[in-house]
């Protein structure tokens, strides 16, 4: 019923631009026993669908304010709503795309189908939480208004419409014959890679990053001022939908090779985001979590560049952000200080990330002559022992240095050039609180371990640390000296580390020894730098900056599962283990790692270079 | 083996005065099992010299002692007379680079980056021109991957210089293996089995690399255990069997030898290593099967 797999395109304007195979795959749901009339069937019910979910977030979806985000208003959608009314639109996008309606056909250069599919799967998914979750926080469905009905309608159309359209790839070829629903609805899932675009002038690629970046920094701020509790899980799950569709559609990997055609632009676009973030919040509170975050994802790019790049195992990294936090602690003037002294700011920074760098070397010089396991064991052992080292030097069991457990409160405010972090700036008619002047400060140093780790990543030492991680013992018989460049990593960690302490002494006020563990519910501690470079991507710079936000918001975000939370964690990264162990941001090595296509590394042009690969030797600034 | 030994041969070596590498007295002890046993070897410049010897004779092992990989129980490698510390970045640094039996290129690398990794004990640049990326620093880049381009085009691998080095069909990372040895310039290039699972035509390839190497004034220790290989390219051929060297010799008197026949054919010649001893390295061997041969123990 379902084997006829010859696609007619419905246009021969289509038909020509199409790159990929002309045949298509089995639907996962037939509703049609022609191919021609169920491809009808599929789109007039999807776009059906989606304009009813549209419609539906017009409508009030319950009676009362009292559901987070006032979801009362007619012609007003807000909170989910507005999620909603996101995925409708981005649904409706697709279908046209996939349709090959002019204009709108670059949205998906690879999988069409396929991303449609999990688009109205994110649709369905974040309507039906949201009316879940009316119903137990408000006791029961008659607490609906209509609608709310229009929407549940409408995402459950849409998706039996996309499930009706046949696969993006053809069936495979007898063996694994596609024939339970669960196979055809796996193989409907599976996209063609992304064709060759058609070159744009660079202004409208740079335009276009750009842009990239700006949706980024929207979504980010969106994911941060999302209320706790259903508001935020809607986001996150439309995110866990949404972004894999787009994913398919083959936008991430265009946005690669502009990304990597045009190097400093994008480091440029994405830094000005990131400085314009707290432009665009008005409460403390979140501009809070955002300084948090982002020292948090430093601290990980910087055990990136120890665990991605030279292969170090390092599980007690936290102990040189609690290094850097003491030292500028004890240096910053605060009462409580044993050494009582006051330096400014930028001689806090760099006796930090001294002191860190010989931490580092004191640590690193005995346990890197271990391998494997054993070096993770011990540099556990170090972390734990920095910690309880700590703890104990409170005058009781050692010499006071510390003050115990009490830590080190009331590190004053940093205060540069008669600019006093602690009170509120204005600048452009923008309050710029306290939080938001850390994050502005931490951002610098952010960019400085952005650099560090793209520069030395392209370099002589670089490629060595990465052979070391290959194969250390060709490594060495290739003249590398193979510990020395360790320790080298190894200690350069630690001061990136060290540097992110002394920020983050100042943001916090204090410092305590219990804050600086090996695993913790809360960021930051060893365990949880860990998942965010694996989560985000070993090897890579925006891995683990993604992946420590997602790390840091979702506990941040949803205080009231605190107690599963290492449970949930630990779902999450096996699922992620299973199906998609390169992490979030692929590393172009590691995908060819784990996902044996043969082909991606080919280039497409021999004469053009590869497009999406940087160029080695390419130095940029 | 009834080659025309002489058909094809490169002109003999013009310099047969400076010996690159004199090894002596080289033992080499894993508990009480000696896998190489005082065993002497000159290789001099623009030579060929060829290894043989048959299965668990030793021959690795013995690169591995001259690489620094092991450290040799008793006895000392000298490379242009100097004697070689146990540390084989070091022995690379000193200008001997090696291939190995089991292909080890850094299969996640692209084939430039493995070959640039080859350049690391020539260049210099330390983390800090990394960081400020001067134009030294983008000199030396420069002239690094245009030397490892070279050594491409040399090897015949261009085309491919963007793909991974694990995509590479088994041919070509053999040659991939020699041209990153060779991109750390060194005076002595050993091979271990460098056509082992080639086609005739690949390894009449390699035959002609490894001539062209020779043109390039660098001297070639080769283990083979492809006789015709052997006997057309090498000017020398030393043979080990049990851990020691039975005979060293030109390739004609090596191939005539009854005792190299002997030992290829399994039967027992007299004198030499005991039963006893022979049956310990069998069943050694026996033990270490599917272990990897190349993997020396860590040892600083
Ligand atoms: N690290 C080691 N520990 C113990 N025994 C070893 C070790 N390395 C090699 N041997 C033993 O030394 C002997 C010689 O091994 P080697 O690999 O040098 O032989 P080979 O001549 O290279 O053989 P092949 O032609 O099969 O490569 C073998 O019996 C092997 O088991
Ligand atoms: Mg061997």
């Amino acid at each position: 019923m379902t084997t006829q797999g010859s696609h007619v395109t419905t246009t021969g304007k289509a038909a020509t631009t199409k790159p990929h195979t002309p045949t298509a795959g089995p639907a996962p749901l037939p509703l049609g026993a022609d191919p021609h009339t169920a491809r009808r069937l599929g789109r007039g019910l999807t776009g059906a669908g989606a304009v009813l979910a549209f419609a539906g977030t017009m409508l009030p979806w319950t009676w009362t304010a009292e559901f987070p985000g006032d979801l009362t208003l007619a012609l007003y959608p807000a909170g989910l709503q507005l999620l909603t009314l996101a995925a409708s639109v981005l649904t409706a996008a697709l279908l046209l795309a996939s349709a090959g309606v002019r204009g709108l056909r670059w949205l998906t250069p690879g999988g069409k189908h396929s991303a449609l599919l999990l688009m109205t799967l994110a649709n369905l998914g974040v309507t039906w939480y949201t009316a879940g979750a009316i119903a137990v926080e408000l006791g029961g469905i008659v607490n609906f208004e209509p609608g709310m009905w229009i929407g549940l309608a409408g995402t459950l159309v849409a998706l039996v419409g996309a499930l009706a359209l046949p696969a993006d790839l053809p069936p495979e070829p007898d063996g694994t014959r596609a024939d339970g629903a669960w196979h055809r609805l796996r193989h409907a899932l599976k996209a063609p890679p992304p064709g060759r675009s058609a070159p744009l002038p660079g202004w409208a690629e740079i335009l276009l990053i750009c842009a990239a970046c700006a949706l980024g920094l929207y979504v980010f701020a969106y994911g941060i001022e999302a209320e706790d509790g259903p508001p935020f899980i809607g986001f996150l799950v439309l995110a866990a939908f949404a972004f894999p569709a787009l994913g398919k559609a083959g936008l991430p990997r265009r946005l690669s090779v502009l990304a990597a055609r045009h190097r400093t632009a994008t480091l440029g676009a994405a830094f000005v985001a990131a400085l314009l973030f707290p432009l665009t919040q008005s409460n403390e509170a979140y501009t809070n979590i955002a300084v948090s975050v982002l020292i948090f994802a430093t601290v990980a790019l910087g055990l990136n560049m120890v665990v991605g790049l030279a292969g170090i195992l390092d599980l007690g990294y936290v102990a040189f952000l609690g290094v850097g936090a003491y030292t500028a602690a004890l240096v910053s003037g605060a009462e409580t200080s044993s050494l009582g002294l006051h330096v400014p700011f930028w001689a806090a920074v760099l006796i930090g990330a001294a002191v860190a760098l010989v931490f580092g070397l004191v640590i690193g010089f005995p346990s890197l002559r271990l391998h494997g396991d054993y070096l993770a064991i011990v540099t556990l052992g170090f972390g734990e022992i920095f910690r309880i080292s700590v703890q104990n030097l409170d005058g009781d069991s050692g010499p006071n240095v510390t003050n115990g457990p009490n830590g080190i409160p009331n590190i004053p405010d940093l205060e540069i050039l008669g600019f006093n972090f602690g009170e509120e700036h204005a600048f452009l008619g923008f309050e710029l609180g306290r939080f938001a002047n850390y994050y502005l400060l931490m951002l610098l140093f952010t960019a400085i371990v952005v650099t560090v780790f793209r520069r030395s990543d392209n370099s002589r030492i670089g490629r060595a640390w990465i052979a070391i991680r290959e194969d250390e013992t060709a490594a060495r018989a290739m003249g590398v000296n193979a510990f020395r460049l360790k320790l080298m990593a190894f200690a350069l960690g630690a001061t990136l580390a060290g540097m992110a302490g002394t920020v983050l002494a100042h943001v916090e006020f204090s410092v305590t020894p219990e804050s600086y563990k090996f695993v913790h519910t809360a960021p930051p501690n060893s365990a949880f730098l860990l998942i965010a470079v694996i989560l985000g991507g070993m090897g890579t710079v925006s891995g683990p900056l993604i992946g420590a936000a997602l790390l840091y918001l979702i506990p941040a975000k949803l205080q009231f599962m605190a107690d599963y939370q290492l449970l949930l964690f630990g779902i999450a990264l096996i699922l992620l283990m299973r199906f998609r162990p390169e992490g979030l941001i692929a590393d172009r090595r590691k995908q060819l790692e784990f996902h044996e296509t043969g082909q991606l590394d080919v280039p497409l042009d021999p004469a053009a270079g590869t497009p999406g690969l940087p160029r080695l030797g390419k130095t940029e600034a | 083996m009834t080659t025309t030994t002489t058909t094809g041969r490169a002109p003999a070596p013009r310099d047969t005065g400076g010996a690159v590498l004199e090894a002596s007295g080289v033992t080499m002890r894993f508990g009480g099992l000696t896998a190489v046993r005082d065993v002497d070897l000159t290789v001099r410049a623009g030579e060929i010299v060829g290894l043989i010897g048959p299965n668990g004779a030793g021959k690795t092992t013995f690169f591995n002692c001259l690489t620094g990989l092991y450290i040799p129980t008793e006895g000392t490698v000298r490379y242009r007379g100097t004697v070689l510390p146990h540390r084989s970045h070091l022995v690379t640094q000193a200008g001997i680079a090696r291939t190995f039996q089991n292909i080890r290129l850094f299969a996640n690398m692209t084939v430039l980056e493995n070959v640039l990794v080859g350049r690391h004990t020539r260049t210099s640049e330390g983390l800090f021109s990394a960081l400020l990326r001067g134009p030294r620093f983008r000199k030396a880049e420069r002239d690094s991957e245009d030397r490892a381009m070279e050594l491409l085009d040399f090897t015949g691998l261009t085309d491919k210089r963007d793909h991974l080095a694990r995509n590479l069909p088994y041919g070509e990372q053999r040659k991939l293996e020699i041209a990153r040895a060779l991109a750390s310039e060194p005076g002595l290039l050993l091979l271990d089995e460098p056509t082992a699972g080639m086609t005739a035509v690949e390894t009449t390839a390699t035959r002609e690399l490894v001539l062209a190497i020779r043109e390039q004034g660098t001297a070639v220790l080769v283990i083979e255990h492809d006789m015709r290989f052997i006997f057309n390219l090498c000017d020398r051929v030393a043979v080990l069997v049990q851990g020691q060297k039975l005979i060293e010799g030109s390739p004609e008197t090596v191939q005539m030898d009854d005792r190299v026949i002997a030992a290829y054919l399994g039967t027992p010649f007299e004198g030499e290593p005991g039963e006893a001893e022979a049956a310990e390295v069998r069943a050694a061997e026996a033990h270490s099967t599917g272990t990897d041969a190349d993997q020396p123990e860590e040892g600083n």
